[in-house]
This record gives C-alpha cells, structure tokens and sequence, in this order.
C-alpha cells in the first residue's frame, strides 16, 4: 500500500466531506454534525465537543481510507469513479446501518423507544439520519461519495 | 379579532436567557419569543395577532384570578392562579447557568422550562403548545417522536416540546394539547427547545430539571448579588438591572433596546417599530447605569462590542446594529399581521440606520470615559477609534441632524445633538489630560469644543422664551434639555437651566409625567409621556437639590410599572399604563440613574461622584 497517498490524501479527502456536512447546515438543509455527535461520545462540554470530534473525524477519515485504499490494491485498479461508488455504498452502510445503531453505541445519545436519561439525551438520528432534517440522507451521501471520489483520483497504486 | 382578546402590555413579564426572550402574561400564554436570538424570527407571537401568531399557554381550564411575582431577585416568573377547588403555581424560567458548570453535562442550546404544581385542592391544568414560526407564515405540524416528544422542524431548525403532562395534536388544531387533573403536591414540567444546525439536546425532568431550576435561580441570584447599590428604592433598582441583564446579548456583549417588535406607542396606531436592535446611544447609557451599579463584566462585553461593530462604519458612528454588528437592517411591514389590538403595521428592521444622529459621539465617548473613570485603563486600539470620534465630531457638528428622537420630518440643528458633541470633546481631552489617551490634536479639538459651546449658548437658548430650545433660534422645547444639567453642560441651579426645567414642567409635563416633544415629528398620530423623560425630570430635581419633590415624582412613576416592576416606553397620558415595547431597558436606566441621584442627594452615595458634577478622570498611572 501506498501510505504517504493514504495519509495525505486520507486527509484531504476527510476535510472535504466534513466541509461539505458543514455546508449543509450552514445552508439550512440538515442538523447531522458529526464532529459534535463524535466529541459528544467524549466530553459532555459543548465548546470541547466539536474539536474532539474533529480530530476523531479526521482519525476516521484515515482509518476508512486505508479501507479504500486495500479495496483498490485488491481490485489492482482505481479510478474516480470506482472511488465515488465505494464512498456511495460506504454512505449507504452509515446511514442504513450504523445510523440506527448509534443510540445504543453513543453513550449520551437517547432513544425514542426510552426517552432521554440524565446522561443520554442527544437528539438521536433514526433512520437514515431523517431526524436531523429530511435532506440529510441527500447531503450524507454527496459527502461520502466525494470523499471516494478524491481518494480514487488522487491514491496511486503501490 | 377583538382588541379585549389581548392582553394590556403591562400584563406581559418577561424571562429570558441574555440571547432570547419570552413575555408571558398573567393568564400563563408565553405569547412572544424569538429564536435562536432577539431579532430572529418569532416562533410565538400572539402578542403581534391571536390568531396566526402562536402561543404556548399554561392554566387552569376553569376560572381563575392569577397573581405572579418573581421568584426574589432573579428573572424566574412565578404565577399563581387560583380557582375555587385549588391553587396552582407556575414557574417560568429558561435556563441559564455559568460556563463552568454547564461544561459537565449537556445542555439544550436553548430551553423555556415550565413547571406547573398544585399547592392546594385540585385543579384541571391545560396545556396549549402552538408554534408559528417565522411571525406566524408557518402552520407546523408537529410530530411525535416516540418518548422524546414531539418535534416541528424547518430547515436546519427544530423545535421539540417535551412534557409531563400528557400531550396529542388533534385533526383539527396544529398545536399539541394537553389536560391533566393535578392534586396538592402534584407537580408537572414542561419543556420547549430549540435548536439549530445541531442535533437537539433534550432535557430531563424529575431531580434533574428541579436541579437545574435551583441553578438558574442560583445564577440570577448571584449575579444581583453583584450590584453594589444601597440606597432607596433598591428592590426597583435591582429589578432593573436584571432587566437590562436580559436585553444584554451575552455572545455578543450588545445590548438591545427591548425584546419586541411593534408594541404601539398608541393602541391602533401606526408609530410600531422594532426595538431588538442594539441602538449605540440605549446601549452607552445602559452601559453607564451598569457600570455606576458596579457591573464590570458587562461593561467591557459592550465596549468590545461597540469596537467591534463600529469598525465597518469607523470614523463615522451608524446609530444601530443588530446584535453581531450588522448594520444593514432594512425596515418592512409583516402584512399578514394584524397587530397588537389592530395597531398596524407590524415592522421588522428599522429605516432609522440611516439617519445621522450625533449625539451618538457624545453618548458613545461619555460611556467609555466613566467606564475608564471607574475600571482604569484604555488601550492604544481603544485609543486610536475614541481619536477618529473627536475628528469626526470636530468635522461634522456643525451640520443638521434628526436628533435623539430620530424625527422624520427632516433634519435640523438640535441643541442637544451640538451638547453632546461637546460632551464627546470635552470627555476626550480629560482623557488626555488624566493620560489615558495620547496624541489627540489638543488645540484642535478645544477650540472646536468652545465653538460648539458658544454656539449653543448663542442659538440653543432662547431670551424670549426664557429657556434652551429643542432647535437653533426655535421656541419649543423637548426633554432632552434636561441632559444639559446631567452632562455638565449646563450647572443645574442655574438661572438658564432652572428657567428651561420650569418650562419643560409646564410644557411637556403631565399627570408627574413628561412628554419627550410635542411638535410634529413627521410620524402623524400623538402619543404617550414618555418614560425615560419622566424619570430624567427626577434626576434634574435631585441635582437641583429638590429631594423631597423629586422622591415624590420617584414615588408616582414606579407606581406606574407594572406588577412586576417592568416599564414599557411610554405611559398611557390617561392611565399611566405601559405602551410601546416592552419592557424598554431607556425607561428601566431612566429609574437606575434617578435613584442613584436620590442616593447621592439623601446622603446614600456610593463615594463616587454622579455624572455632570464637575467630576476629573483619576490621573493615569
């Protein structure tokens, strides 16, 4: 595998999604911070929250990114394209998936089966994250299928 | 809709968390809040029209009679309705608390908590949420989200509504209801958040909510606890300053004229404008009552802020922002408002960004030299803005204005706009000369100063009507020639200033109230004694060294707040009630600045010199 490309392009490609989520709230279109939803899984204190959770984006960011970048190396190919639908199916897996899963992971998040506690009273997303705003599917998916479509221009094969 | 349907203003308290406010009436109807801030559009405005506007309201669903006061020195609401099988209490408040301490758990970015118990019998409770956000264009339905509650959302906005009492939203009404039998010892929460571009932190209730009212009250406790005034007159005092604690935008520092848009300053009138901006004058005579009641914190937000937000305008001053420092706030008519009691229309923005005001400079340095006065010291970039005011005021003082009335009907040369520009030099050279500032251009700046005087002097005093007049060479008068005496413009037992202190009496003067002008101001229509003016006539009798007259008038205008001590603009000329916003933190520093001045003149001083008696800025370093 080709680190230095993963970490550098990893990073690129991570700064772009959450930009991109970010537009999104800034345009009034969804309420999916996931900087704020991953800091909150360390630190209930709202100011520290969305910088924990920035660098824990970023940890991800690289982490999925030496994903893509085997999943290249086993195809023995990468392209932009291929990279865009490995990044729309990774959307898919988190909002279908993991999304749902998340009240019973995050251990501040509520759930709308119980109601919030003392210690878990984050909004949850539910299904597809439409909690947060009924494009937020929409944007989550542009975000990760960008975030494919940069590593797959720019990773070189090992 | 009936204008009975509404509520007299001074009905309305209000509870707040120094970035929003609510006003809620006595029959429990929270019937005016903007989110996620003062100017933002309202989510409830029944204030602006029954109807369309939206309510959350929270009562007996019999008769009652309602008596409320707030919970000691705090902006907690506490309403007690009383029916003949039971008494109930109604606890209002939206959660404040400090930064350190909400660092340990999660908090709603913005919460109105309600907590509703049974003190005695039984009484039937309802409960009536019905958001309209955006002045009332939207009819939202709102959805239930399982145990969270239910949820309206826009956008990137969401509002939830979580309760104890058990809510439904029926076919035929948008809003979510509720009625629950609740005995003696019963006590029941309800909660409305709001949050935007962030996923919602929702609150619980039981330990944890009672916890976190307790907190609150902590919070507002302790901060009045900070206010360092001991003289009469202390509990309206206090309360004052908790309002203008309210109006104050806490990420900002700015401070906002009043929390609402559009109250009339005449029932079915057309003079309805938007105060939830940040006026640069409201704001430096505010931030001046704070400081002389000893709160620092607030005073240096506010000139952080006014540095801030003066930049884009530096050297020139706009009149108004909003609260972030935006200068552009374009006026226009909700048409599909009717009003407060029929009184159209309902604006949002205000066209009076435009006009020049240079009263604005004297108001502006003045606050920043008895902030400098009482904390010490200015720094260079401080030093360097407060320069180019003087050199803006040297150029432009000599122009006509629409002065501190903010008339329509044309500009002129207002003596009071000429006395503060001398007041702007005149603070700025005692800063240089105390060492505070450097590199003023002295000799400019004092013969300016002394031509602006003589000016005054000249055309701002009348021989054949015996007294300062409102314009250059006019006859008529206005009440802000009493503020020739509280600068030092003018020593107040002079011959002139005792002479234009009896005309205004006879001019303006009614019911121990006072009109702010009389003439046509452009606007059509006539409206009420106005209530900083009123209380400015308490503070000229005290410097006058009539203190028993002057705790009389004391006396007769808080007798005219309302039951909670709130004062609106203006008096009703027949009632005394309030009219305009409401409350309006000018008439709350009017009463801070008049009792200060009884203290002062009754041996209650607290060791420092009132402004306008002759006092120096203390030497630097």
């Amino acid at each position: 595998m080709n680190v230095p490309s993963i970490l550098l392009w990893g990073f690129v490609a991570t700064l772009v999604m959450t930009t991109i989520m970010s537009a999104s709230r800034g345009l009034g279109m969804s309420r999916m911070s996931i900087p704020f939803m991953l800091g909150t899984m360390f630190t209930p204190d709202r100011r520290r929250a969305p910088v924990w959770g920035f660098l824990a984006t970023l940890a991800m960011g690289w982490v999925f990114a030496f994903v893509y970048a085997l999943v290249f190396e086993s195809w023995d190919r990468v392209s932009w394209w291929l990279g865009g639908l490995l990044g729309l199916a990774h959307g898919f897996v988190v909002l279908l998936a993991l999304m749902p899963l998340l009240s019973g992971l995050h251990p501040r998040m509520a759930s709308e089966y119980q109601g919030p506690e003392p210690t878990r009273n984050l909004e949850p997303p539910g299904f597809l994250a439409l909690n947060y705003g009924r494009r937020t599917p929409i944007f989550a998916l542009i975000a990760h299928a960008v975030y494919g479509i940069l590593l797959g221009a720019f990773y070189h094969l090992a | 809709m009936s204008s009975d349907a509404y509520p007299a203003i001074g009905d309305y308290a209000i509870i707040g968390d120094c970035r929003s406010a609510a006003l809620i009436s006595k029959d429990g109807g929270l019937d005016w809040l903007c989110m996620p801030r003062f100017d933002a559009p309202s989510l409830f405005a029944a204030l602006l029209d029954r109807e369309r506007g939206g309510h959350f309201t929270i009562r007996p669903t019999g008769g009652y009679r309602s008596e409320r006061r707030y919970v000691g020195e705090t902006n907690a609401l506490e309403t007690t309705f009383t029916s003949e099988s039971g008494r109930i209490r109604l606890l209002d408040l939206m959660p404040v608390d400090s930064e350190s301490n909400k660092r340990h758990e999660l908090w709603p970015e913005h919460e109105v908590l309600r907590r509703v118990e049974c003190m005695e019998g039984e009484v039937e409770v309802e409960v009536t949420c019905d958001p309209r956000p955006h002045y009332g264009r939207e009819i939202p339905r709102l959805t239930r989200m399982g145990e969270l509650g239910f949820r309206y959302e826009h956008r990137s906005e969401a509002l939830y509504v979580r309760s104890e009492i058990p809510l439904s939203v029926r076919e035929d009404s948008p809003g979510a209801q509720g009625v629950v039998g609740l005995q003696a010892g019963d006590r029941r929460y309800v909660s409305l958040i709001y949050t935007d571009s962030e996923p919602a932190v929702l609150p619980t209730f039981g330990d944890d909510a009672d916890r976190k009212v307790e907190r609150t009250l902590d919070w507002w406790r302790e901060w009045a606890s900070r206010c360092r005034y001991e003289g009469p007159y202390s509990d309206d005092v206090v309360r004052s300053a908790l309002v203008l604690k309210l109006l104050a935008y806490a990420p900002s520092g700015a401070i906002v004229a009043a929390p609402t848009t559009s109250l009339p300053e005449v029932v079915g009138g057309s003079r309805n404008w938007d105060y939830r901006y940040c006026w640069l004058r409201d704001a430096s005579m505010t931030l001046q009552a704070l400081v002389d009641l000893g709160y620092d914190e607030e005073a240096e937000a506010f000139l952080d802020w006014m540095l801030h937000s003066t930049r884009l305008t530096w050297p020139e001053l706009q009149i108004l922002f909003d609260v972030h420092g935006e200068t552009r706030l374009q006026e226009r008519e909700l048409d599909h408002l009717e009003g407060y009691r029929g009184s159209r229309p309902v604006r949002v923005g205000n066209a009076a960004e435009g006009q020049l005001q240079l009263d604005v400079y004297g108001e502006v340095v003045e606050a920043v030299f008895e902030f400098v006065r009482r904390e010490g010291d200015l720094n260079r970039a401080t030093g360097k803005i407060l320069r180019g005011l003087g050199e803006t005021v040297c150029r432009r003082w000599r122009e006509p204005d629409e002065g501190i009335w903010e008339v329509r009907s044309g500009r002129r040369h207002h003596t009071h706009s000429k006395m503060m520009c001398w007041v702007a030099l005149d603070r700025l050279l005692k800063l240089q000369e105390s060492g505070h500032l450097a590199g003023l251009p002295v000799g400019r700046f004092r013969k300016e100063r002394d031509a602006i005087r003589r000016e005054v002097e000249t055309h701002g005093y009348s021989e054949s009507a015996g007294s300062y007049v409102s314009v250059f060479d006019g006859e008529d008068v206005d009440a802000s020639l009493l503020l020739l005496a509280r600068y030092g413009f003018e020593p107040p037992q002079s011959d002139r200033m005792l002479a234009t202190c009896e005309r205004l009496h006879q001019r303006l003067g009614h019911r121990g109230m006072m009109y702010r002008y009389l003439g046509d101001d452009g606007l059509g229509g006539k409206e009420g004694p106005f209530g900083i003016c009123s209380y400015w006539a308490v503070d000229v009798l005290c410097r006058q060294g009539a203190t028993d007259a002057a705790a009389r008038s004391f006396e007769h205008l808080r007798s005219l707040s309302n039951d909670v001590g709130l004062y609106g603009e203006e008096f009703d000329a027949e009632t005394g009630a309030p009219l305009g916003n409401f409350p309006q933190a000018f008439t709350h520093v009017g009463l801070i600045d008049a009792a200060l001045s009884l203290a002062a003149g009754t041996g209650h001083g607290m060791g420092e010199p009132r402004r306008g008696d002759g006092h120096e800025v203390r030497d630097h370093g």
